[in-house]
């Protein structure tokens, strides 16, 4: 008997519990849950792609210093990878096309 | 006490039931508080799971045998750690672990990542999908609360398994196949949510890096129990419940590798959801290959509760995830492309090819029995040699490449840039292969491979953290001990993965060596007392034979002397143990570590003539076996590396994924 009034309270515990954003907020103003729209969705994809760069950009600066990529591929690489980085970082700040090209030659280097 | 353990699990069932219905409903029509409420219904889950394992503990401390699970797998004499043991030495008490430690796991993963609420609200409901599964099971199917007249004593508990390593190595495995739960539901999460950036990787990097850590470092708990306790002088025999354990392993470590490029390439993208998607469907096969009974006997799986339910699970969450999958392919395609078939992310993809291909190999030979009895009516089943074919097929061509990724720059090498960092760890391997067929350790080809391969790895890890290390030096001028430092603590995924990579050459080595390797003498009459015999350098003499009362078993003790070059270098006490209630009788093995080939000298009393005393002693001599075990620490060594939260990263990957944190322009 008293192991079925324990299951009951905590029958009784769990209900609450899942109850309470319901008991909290019984009438609230917004009741949706934002969904990311596309603006959102290109900038995280932005974020990510500058990241990449930035990061390949490091990649090679160290793979280059440690021997793993001679001078010739450096040279061949380095470019593109910047301009890679460069334009990510415009797409996501273009009023600050000073900012970009202080910050790809700072990672580069 | 047993109504509330079954009161307590019929709430959980409700409430992971609630999870999936109302998750689903929330994140469908994107309605706040009902998403919330679903996730609450996750959290009280655990709580009211925790109560039903609590009330199972107290059952197993008291020995209360009117619970019939408590009967089948205690007894009265049963020293109290095996009895809490029992817990998961029983279908219904394991089935119980999975669920407590799912919920557990859900909780704490919902909870904090609760302000990824986009992803979070789709992740619910496919954890609750999973929990409900295994709470409809225990609640329906097999419970571990059904009750009937106690009898006078518990059937006790199998002989082999009363072992301290059993009180670790199955929960050890189960924290590892529940793991991979988590991120299998943040992958499909981020499906439904059509959030196919890279956030669900970074959200679960270290939840699946927790769970490999785990399913590896059981393993080798499970290995070295059926090293000292099984008595057949091995430590993994391919058996279907050991590969149950290596075929998510296997998966998992493809996709710890894989997803190391879509971050830095943005590639892959389908590949890390089919790899996490088949690594949760092998934990969920290899608990059922545990647990349905099929692996005992063949012929019990139809007449096994569990075989069917677990089948159609499996089928549910397949076709689920693959479907889910296709479903969002146009999401997933990648924008870059490998640029050269040398390069690192190249070697990676290589890896992962091997693994998979050694996954589905083994995964193969398990189902053989099953396949060939379902169409042909007659069980048959692959063996060693199967397994040993391909192990050296994929396995060796792995080693090496855990050594040619890290000598290989990203996006291409050329050949002068790879003549150069190739060097030393290719004068290490042609120096070791030559100095081993030198001193007569060619009769062998796996063996020879193994070290050769091993040797070049293992100075690859060297050279790079070497040059790291210089690197570093030169940029920041700091001095070699905190260049090194820094240079572990900025990239710690990398350093703390060539650390593991040192403990799989461990590993490796220690495999080759106890098993190329390896001397075994089995006198055929057996010995006398007084008689001795030799293997590889030591000369063994039985001396006397004991018996004494223990605690649940009748303990037969051989005393064996150990000499070597005339000088006695220890002693041994092989035998047997008798356990009354369970009606068994175990072999206790005695080994002796010898520190100076990092080997053991292993000693079975296989026979014992309890009349004359003749002794039917079986030695083997197996050289650096203890590396297997000094693998492990070296594992979670490198893992714990790996896993070490960096502020850093955390800060940016926080302001990455924030919303409107860069919105200037856009």
């Amino acid at each position: 008997m008293l192991a079925l009034v324990l299951g009951a309270v905590l029958a009784l515990l769990a209900v609450l519990l899942v109850a309470r954003p319901f008991l909290r907020e019984p009438a609230p103003v917004e009741d949706r849950i934002a969904e990311p729209g596309e603006l959102d969705r290109r900038r995280v994809e932005l974020v990510e792609e500058r990241d990449r760069a930035l990061g390949a950009l490091k990649e090679l600066e160290f793979d280059h210093r440690t021997g793993k990529i001679a001078d010739d591929d450096y040279r061949a690489l380095v470019g593109p990878l910047r301009r890679r980085a460069a334009e990510a970082l415009r797409a996501l700040e273009p009023r600050a096309e000073s900012n970009v090209s202080e910050q790809v030659t700072r990672i580069g280097r | 006490m047993a109504d509330l353990g079954r009161a307590a699990l019929l709430v959980t069932f409700g409430l992971v039931v609630y999870a999936l219905v109302a998750g689903s409903f929330a994140a469908w029509k994107r309605r706040r508080r009902l998403a919330l409420s679903a996730q609450n219904a996750l959290f009280a889950a655990f709580a009211t799971t925790a109560v039903a394992a609590i009330v199972l503990v107290v059952a197993l401390v008291r020995r209360d045998f009117t619970f019939q699970y408590v009967a089948a797998h205690t007894s009265k004499s049963l020293p109290l750690g095996y009895a809490l043991s029992a817990f998961w030495g029983g279908q219904e008490g394991s089935l119980l672990l999975w669920l407590l430690i799912l919920s557990g796991y859900s909780a704490l993963a919902v909870w904090l990542n609760r302000r990824s609420r986009d992803l979070v609200v789709w992740v619910v409901p496919v954890l609750g999908l999973v929990a409900s599964f295994f709470a409809f099971m225990l609640c329906f199917v097999s419970s571990p609360f059904v009750v009937a007249p106690a009898p006078a004593d518990g059937a006790g508990m199998v002989a082999s398994l009363q072992n301290p390593y059993m009180l670790a190595h199955p929960p050890m495995l189960y924290l590892g196949y529940v793991g991979l739960t988590i991120p299998f539901a943040f992958g499909m999460g981020a499906l439904l949510s059509r959030q196919t950036d890279e956030r669900w990787i970074i959200l679960t990097r270290r939840w699946t890096l927790a769970a490999w850590t785990f399913l590896g470092v059981g393993q080798l708990l499970g290995a070295h129990w059926a090293y000292t306790e099984i008595g057949w002088g091995g430590y993994y025999a391919w058996d279907p419940v050991e590969n149950a354990a290596l075929m998510p392993w296997l998966a998992a470590t493809a996709f710890l590798h894989s997803v190391m490029i879509q971050e830095k390439r943005g590639m892959l993208k389908v590949w890390n959801m089919v790899l996490v998607a088949l690594a949760f469907l092998l934990s969920i096969f290899g608990t059922f290959l545990t647990r349905s009974g099929v692996v005992n006997s063949i012929h019990s799986f139809s007449q096994s509760p569990l075989g069917g339910w677990f089948l159609g699970f499996i089928a549910v969450m397949t076709v689920f995830s693959v479907g889910l999958i296709y479903i969002r392919l146009p999401l997933l395609r990648a924008r870059t492309k490998l640029e050269s078939l040398v390069s690192r992310e190249a070697t990676f993809l290589y890896n992962n090819l091997l693994l998979v291909a050694l996954c589905l190999t083994i995964l193969w030979g398990v189902m053989y029995p099953l396949l060939t009895q379902a169409v042909r009516g007659e069980t048959r089943s692959v063996s060693k040699p199967y397994y040993d074919f391909f192990l050296h097929t994929f396995g060796l061509p792995l080693l090496l490449l855990m050594g040619i990724g890290p000598l290989v720059a990203w996006r291409r090498a050329s050949l002068r840039a790879l003549g150069k960092t190739f060097l030393v760890p290719l004068v290490a391997a042609i120096v070791t292969g030559v100095a081993l067929i030198g001193v007569g350790l060619g009769s062998s080809w796996p063996g020879l491979l193994t070290y050769t391969f091993s040797a070049f790895v293992a100075a690859s890890i060297v050279l790079e953290f070497w040059r790291g290390t210089t690197a570093r030096r030169a940029i920041a001028g700091e001095s070699l001990p905190r260049a090194f430092g820094s240079l572990v603590a900025r990239n710690r995924r990398r350093y703390g993965g060539y650390v593991v990579h040192a403990s799989i050459v461990l590993l490796a080595i220690g495999i080759a060596g106890s098993s190329a390797y390896q001397t075994v003498r089995e006198p055929a009459h057996g010995l006398r007392k007084g008689q001795s015999m030799e293997i590889a350098g030591y000369t063994l003499t039985y001396v006397a034979l004991s018996t004494r009362q223990e605690a649940d078993a009748q303990a037969t003790r051989a005393t064996v002397l150990v000499s070597r070059g005339g000088h006695h270098v220890t002693t041994l006490h092989p035998g047997k143990n008798w356990y009354p209630v369970e009606q068994q009788t175990s072999n206790e093995v005695s080994i002796y570590h010898d520190p100076r080939n990092v080997g053991d000298l292993f000693a079975i009393a296989d026979q014992i003539d309890p009349k004359s005393q003749i002794l039917f002693l079986k030695v083997l001599v197996k050289p650096l076996v203890n590396l297997i075990w000094l693998a492990g620490f070296v594992f979670v060594l490198g893992s714990a590396i790996a896993m070490w939260p960096d502020a850093v990263e955390q800060r940016r990957l926080a302001e990455r994924y924030a919303p409107g944190a860069v919105s200037a322009g856009l």
